[in-house]
């Protein structure tokens, strides 16, 4: 039941798996081919997602630069004080500055630099995991934890997890017994519940 | 014998009952996070914050250090049976701990990373032992401006090691102070960005910042990115290595234990780069270093014990200068700073029995750490094929629940969803979140001695520079500022082990 769902074992990976399974010293050599560490850093990197091109790193500067400007256009009206008797603006007023000029560097230096990922459709699974979340706090100051927890355990499980429909039901179940049990019952912890 | 009485006090804190059990679930927890695809030890101590809330600062401390170089040990299973490395500080165990695997040695490799980081965490402890006194000593007079270089230092060096690019590290770094400012300013009580939110006004919290950006950051980001393949991990036969075996790594272990505790003591630095660098040692000092990657014992044994000792003095700075070195360590001092304890030059002396406690817990741990990576090895072996698609709405919810139970307040629940959409966003567009949390953890000391000092200098900020210590410290700040450049110029002379540092920025994680 448990391995029924685990589809994804894409070809690379199966071989040196079975790897393994080699008993004899001598041979399990030749049977799979090692991989020099350069090999090893070109597979794991054909695993990542593919890199973002400089646009993101263009975006994140402007953020950043704008989260800057915002900073320095408040801390300036909480008063920055002089050296001797700074006020509280001061402070903030320089990291602030900071902020902006190492914006500016990223956007004039650093934006070539591929270290930001792309977004691919299975970003998407990353929005939904936050709806589920979004969801989980509207809900539990109403009608308690219970039911906000069983549906995320489950949509988490069946969705975003793709495990079987039969472990998804049995383990949200599971999971929302356990946790009810463990910070209810056991620990008495003031969390908002239905039971 | 003045010198030995606390250390021995120490022993008994440890011995209570109570110490002993979260000590063991610290290191089990630690041993089962590093076998689990994931989370870190970063991310997993922050879940667990909430947990510490009921419970003495010495057993809260000794639970969550022991996760953390707990999972030092756990990394090295997965790197040696899977070639996935469970830590990012046991990458490069995977070359010749996985070579051996296939060779039908896994036993031997699993024993020999077991030895190896039992060794290089007990030296590691013992060099504390009798480091810590003498840093915390010396630490004893630094002044407000002393403080401020120091924690400026270590937040630049923080956001300079951390691989990844540096302007992005310190933009992080930056927001995390900005962060801090958040709330009533201490000097003068006025509000500051608080938007006029009630909730706002006493601050942001660390725990929902923390448990956002390094628990549920990570925990979305492994969403879209899922190890979802299980693989069958190779088969563990004799975990005793032989005494060919230990004759042959015994030096690696040696030498990386040592090279471990001085790496992990620089602030920056840490149990990855240890376990990098103490690998590169032994591969340039091999007579054969063609062995290497083809299941040499030695590449296991070094970096093992190299970075389990850094994981371990890692707690250095920490415990003596109240400067987190990384960032696990910069949870841990938001931990200590829940518990009302500012770790910092004064601890050994005002609270000898947490100190003490906490660091002599390490001996515990590590031999329970050693009884779970040799005779019970088996079970955590089992624990491989717990898919991480069944682990994350647990974590979710653990994380949601637990940041509640700290107030009993849903607007904490918003802010580690704020947070760990922020955290996400940033692993994506290639931003650490360890320096944004270390600054943020250090804002407020920092922003309090820098405004001190200036008023002590009556505002010439030259007294920074005249002071030898705060002089010197800055120094370093600007020669770490311009080093880069320097590297760069370096680096064109420089060809050893660019695989080994290409991996590196592979698999890094927090």
């Amino acid at each position: 039941m448990i391995s029924a769902s685990n589809e994804a074992v894409p070809g690379g990976s199966l071989k040196h798996a079975a790897a393994g399974n080699g008993t004899s010293p001598g041979i399990a050599d030749d049977l799979v081919e090692p991989l020099t560490p350069e090999q090893l850093a070109a597979e794991w990197d054909e695993e990542r997602p593919p890199h973002a091109g400089p646009l993101a790193n263009v975006a994140a500067a402007v953020a950043a630069a704008a989260l800057g400007i915002a900073g320095l256009a408040m801390s300036a009206g909480m008063g920055l004080g002089s050296p001797e008797k700074p006020e509280p603006g001061l402070w903030p007023f320089i990291i602030s500055l900071v902020m902006i000029a190492m914006s500016v560097a990223l956007l004039v230096f650093g934006r070539k630099k591929l270290d930001a990922e792309a977004f691919s459709s299975s970003s998407w699974q990353v929005a939904a995991g936050v709806a589920t979340l979004v969801g989980f706090v509207l809900v539990v100051g109403v009608a308690g934890f219970e039911i906000p927890a069983l549906l995320l355990t489950f949509v988490w499980l069946r969705f975003l997890g793709k495990e079987t429909w039969r472990m998804s039901v049995l383990l949200s179940f599971a999971v929302t017994a356990a946790f009810y049990l463990i910070f209810v019952v056991a620990l008495s912890v003031p969390i908002p519940h239905l039971f | 014998m003045d010198f030995l009485a606390p250390v021995i006090n120490g022993f008994g804190v440890v011995l209570e009952p109570m110490n002993l059990l979260y000590c063991l679930i610290g290191v089990v927890i630690g041993m089962l996070i590093g076998v689990l695809p994931g989370l870190g030890p970063a991310a997993t101590i922050a879940i667990l914050l909430p947990l510490t809330y009921g419970v003495e600062p010495v057993t809260a401390i000794i639970m969550l250090s022991g996760i953390f170089y707990g999972a030092q040990y756990g990394g090295t299973i997965t790197s040696v049976l899977l070639r996935l490395p469970g830590e990012a500080s046991s990458v490069v165990t995977v070359f010749d701990g996985f070579a051996l695997a296939r060779q039908g040695r896994a036993g031997t490799a699993l024993g020999i990373a077991a030895i190896g980081s039992f060794f290089g965490g007990t030296v590691s402890i013992i060099g504390l032992t009798l480091l810590a006194p003498i840093v915390a000593g010396f630490a004893l007079d630094f002044g407000p401006p002393e403080y401020t270089a120091l924690a400026m230092l270590g937040i630049l060096l923080v956001a300079t090691v951390s691989n990844g690019s540096k302007l992005k590290s310190i933009i992080a770094a930056s927001l995390g102070l900005m962060l801090a400012t958040v709330g009533r300013d201490t000097f003068t009580g006025e509000a500051r960005f608080t938007f006029d939110n009630l909730s706002l006004a006493d601050g942001l919290d660390f725990v929902p910042i923390a448990m956002g950006i390094f628990g549920l950051g990570e925990i979305l980001y492994n969403l879209e990115e899922r190890h979802n393949k299980v693989q069958a991990p190779a088969k563990v036969a004799n975990v005793w290595p032989s005494r060919k075996d230990l004759k042959e790594s015994s030096g690696a272990i040696g030498r990386g234990s040592l090279l471990g505790f001085f790496l992990g003591i620089l602030p920056g630095g840490g149990a990855t780069i240890a376990s990098l660098a103490a690998y590169a040692m032994e591969k340039k000092r091999a007579k054969n270093p063609e062995r290497f990657g083809r299941g040499a014992v030695e590449g296991v044994a070094a970096p093992e014990s190299a970075n389990n000792a850094a994981a371990t003095s890692s707690f250095i700075p920490l415990l003596t200068l109240g400067i987190p070195a990384n960032a696990t360590m910069a949870i841990i001092f938001g931990a200590l700073l829940i518990q009302g304890v500012t770790p910092g030059p004064q601890l050994v002396q005002n609270d000898p029995e947490l100190f003490w406690g906490v660091v002599n817990s390490m001996y515990i741990g590590n031999i329970l750490l050693l009884i779970m990576s040799i005779p019970l090895v088996g079970i955590f072996v089992k624990i491989l094929r717990v898919r991480a698609a069944i682990l994350a709405p647990i974590t979710v919810l653990i994380t949601l629940i637990g940041v509640y139970t700290i107030n009993n307040s849903i607007f904490d629940i918003w802010l580690v969803i704020v947070f760990g959409i922020l955290g996400y966003l940033m692993k994506k567009f290639g931003f650490e979140p360890g320096p944004l949390v270390l600054a943020f953890v250090l804002g407020s000391l920092l922003e309090e001695n820098l405004r001190r000092s200036l008023l002590v200098f009556g505002g010439d900020a030259a007294g920074f520079v005249t002071r030898p210590i705060s002089g010197i410290l800055l120094l370093v700040f600007v020669v770490v500022m311009f080093l880069p450049l320097l590297q760069k110029a370096f680096k064109r002379t420089r060809t050893t082990a660019p695989a080994v540092e290409a991996l590196h920025d592979e698999k890094e994680k927090v």
